[in-house]
């Protein structure tokens, strides 16, 4: 029963999905399609870095070296995998939706396992020290890529054809990802582990003593972190004729933690509006170029005078709702 | 025979011995008292015996196992569980999701039942969460299972602490000063819910108290440190008139010193 009510949901979530994406496609300008786009990519990195930031209290600030590994993941597999699946089953929507996923998945894999690379050493440590160390990795992967003859180096990666990346993302995909992730943090929030992951942040010793395994679920937290910023990439990847190493700078990792903090750490919802809300501020702050940054520090120096919980604070958007217009909960104040 | 012993335990902080020679015998279901003056070494003892310390000499046994050295998680998954001197609950979470945090044995389902949630996972969610009642309804939190830990009063955080510890299943349950901050009713009903856990849970309870009343009351036998060191052990009666329990507490006899 359960799997066949979750089958209908999804599908139902599919048809909408694929409608809002042909509709977009037929009227919607190039330009606001990207904004769209670029939204739901930044739902996914919010969302994956809330859950090591937000919920487990480990600061990372190099989440952008794991976007890249996912990008560059995604469409080295994708550029090699593509007339392999052309030749197979002919060209079209099935190879094309094929060739993005797998991609995806490679991406997506090879972010976590760099993810558990950086993470069993690092989440050791604790606080400040966590973030120098994330900071740094995050740069030894941007710079890698940088020498990575194979991948293009400092130019980028384009594929093998002229015309460079195939597009292969669409709204459908990345909206269906977005949600897809939504839906599987979410419950892991809300079970067994997401409980220790959040003990872990409130007080690590008395975690400990309750025998929560902390240093190992630290590093899973981290690593399926790192492995949806690697979907990210991977979505992201796609979306352009080429990535390049300069794609996923220092200030990419920071336009990561602006969205969880307006949103409100540990806040899965909060996660999701600060990604949009950082999509469409981008887009409008693009003729300022390298002044958006100073704009976000200005908005996040008000955020925190004005409100330093975030948006929604740590709660999540049915929480609120509940006790703004529900039946009032013991709910005791914050 | 006894679920703990310590033999000769030394635990020493760049200079300073906080722990010297230190053995006792823990009996099984024992309400066993852990005394002396504010410095002496308890809340080290407990370090040690739950895995934050490891002992730099001596040897720790669990149930005729050596645990000395053994991690904090590790320890507290062989059966000891143990409560904090300076209260250590996860303040932003509920009094429920506090108490579910220790219930590891009762969850199987894994980290990708978890996010599919599975049958699997529906089910060790409604175990996990209808032991965490039980046992709030014993320590007398029932009503208070949505709030939030941090809001509840002092006594009842420390109650939320021995109840989050039962979550574990323990075998031994380490408190420590249980009744501080409590008044004398609230410590009264402490002592009744201390006897319960050893009468209707079978657990043998090791408390360091401050409050003499509670200590005098529940506990069998007392074990009393002082300077790092033994100074005395037995019936509560006993340790009460001991020259050496008193000169510990009130400062040695003019006699003596002459």
């Amino acid at each position: 029963m359960q799997l066949v009510r979750r089958l209908a949901v999804a599908s139902a979530i599919g048809l909408v999905l694929y409608g809002i994406g042909l509709w977009l496609q037929g009227g919607v300008i190039e330009y606001v399609q990207r904004i769209v786009f670029l939204a739901g990519i930044n739902v996914i990195l919010a969302v994956g870095l809330n859950l090591i930031n937000g919920t487990t209290g480990q600061f990372s600030i190099g989440h952008a070296g794991f976007m890249a590994v996912g990008a560059y993941g995604a469409a080295f597999s994708g550029v090699k995998l593509q007339p392999v699946l052309q030749n197979w089953i002919g060209a079209g929507a099935v190879a094309d939706g094929l060739t993005l996923n797998v991609g995806l998945l490679v991406g997506a894999l090879l972010a976590g396992l760099t993810g558990l690379l950086v993470g069993a050493p690092s989440l050791r440590l604790r606080g400040d020290y966590l973030a120098v160390v994330t900071l740094g990795f995050g740069e030894v992967i941007r710079i890698s890529f940088n020498n990575a003859k194979f991948l293009g180096a400092a130019t980028g990666f384009s594929g093998d054809s002229p015309s460079g990346l195939p597009a292969l993302t669409t709204f459908f995909w990345v909206y269906a990802w977005a949600i897809a992730i939504l839906i599987l943090i979410r419950n892991l929030t809300f079970s067994q582990t997401g409980r220790s992951l959040a003990a872990i942040r409130e007080d690590e010793i008395a975690a400990e003593a309750m025998a929560t395994p902390t240093t190992r679920l630290k590093v899973l937290a981290f690593s399926l972190s790192a492995a949806s910023a690697g979907i990210a990439g991977g979505l992201f990847a796609f979306m352009q004729p080429s990535i390049r190493p300069e794609d996923f700078r220092f200030d990419k990792s920071i336009d990561m933690i602006v969205m969880i903090i307006i949103g409100g750490l540990g806040s899965i919802s909060g996660a999701v509006v600060g990604g949009i809300f950082v999509a469409v501020t981008l887009e409008l702050m693009r003729d300022l170029q390298q002044y958006r940054l100073v704009l976000y520090a200005l908005l996040l120096i008000v955020i925190m005078l004005v409100r330093p919980q975030g948006l929604l604070g740590s709660r999540e958007l049915s929480e609120v709702l509940r006790s703004r217009f529900g039946r009032p909960k013991a709910q005791a104040a914050k | 025979m006894s679920l703990l012993s310590l033999e000769k335990v030394d635990k020493i902080f760049g200079g300073l011995s906080a722990l010297k020679q230190v053995s006792l015998e823990v009996p099984e279901r024992a309400i066993f008292g852990l005394i002396g003056p504010n410095g002496a070494g308890k809340t080290t003892l407990f370090n040690v015996i739950t895995g934050v310390y490891s002992p730099d000499g001596g040897v720790i046994r669990f149930e005729g196992q050596s645990i000395g050295g053994q991690s904090p998680a590790r320890i507290a998954h062989r059966g000891i569980a143990r409560t904090f001197q300076n209260i250590r609950l996860f303040r932003a979470m509920t009094v429920e999701e506090n108490v579910m945090v220790a219930g590891h044995h009762l969850h199987q389902a894994s980290v990708l039942g978890a996010m599919l949630r599975t049958r699997a996972q529906i089910a060790d969610e409604a175990r996990l969460r209808k032991r965490a009642g039980e046992l709030l309804e014993i320590m007398g939190l029932g009503k208070h299972a949505e709030d939030v830990a941090g809001s509840l009063p002092y006594g009842s955080q420390r109650r939320l602490e021995i109840a989050r510890a039962l979550m574990l299943q323990p075998k031994l349950l380490l408190l420590d000063e249980p009744a501080a901050g409590m008044n004398s009713q609230e410590a009264g009903e402490l002592e009744r819910q201390i006897r319960f856990l050893r009468d209707q849970m079978g657990l043998t309870i090791v408390l360091v108290e401050h409050n003499m009343a509670v200590v005098m009351s529940v506990c069998e036998a007392v074990h009393v440190v002082d300077h790092g060191e033994t100074i005395a052990h037995g019936t509560p009666e006993n340790v009460k008139k001991d020259p050496a329990v008193l000169a510990a507490y009130l400062g040695k006899s003019t006699e003596e010193v002459a």
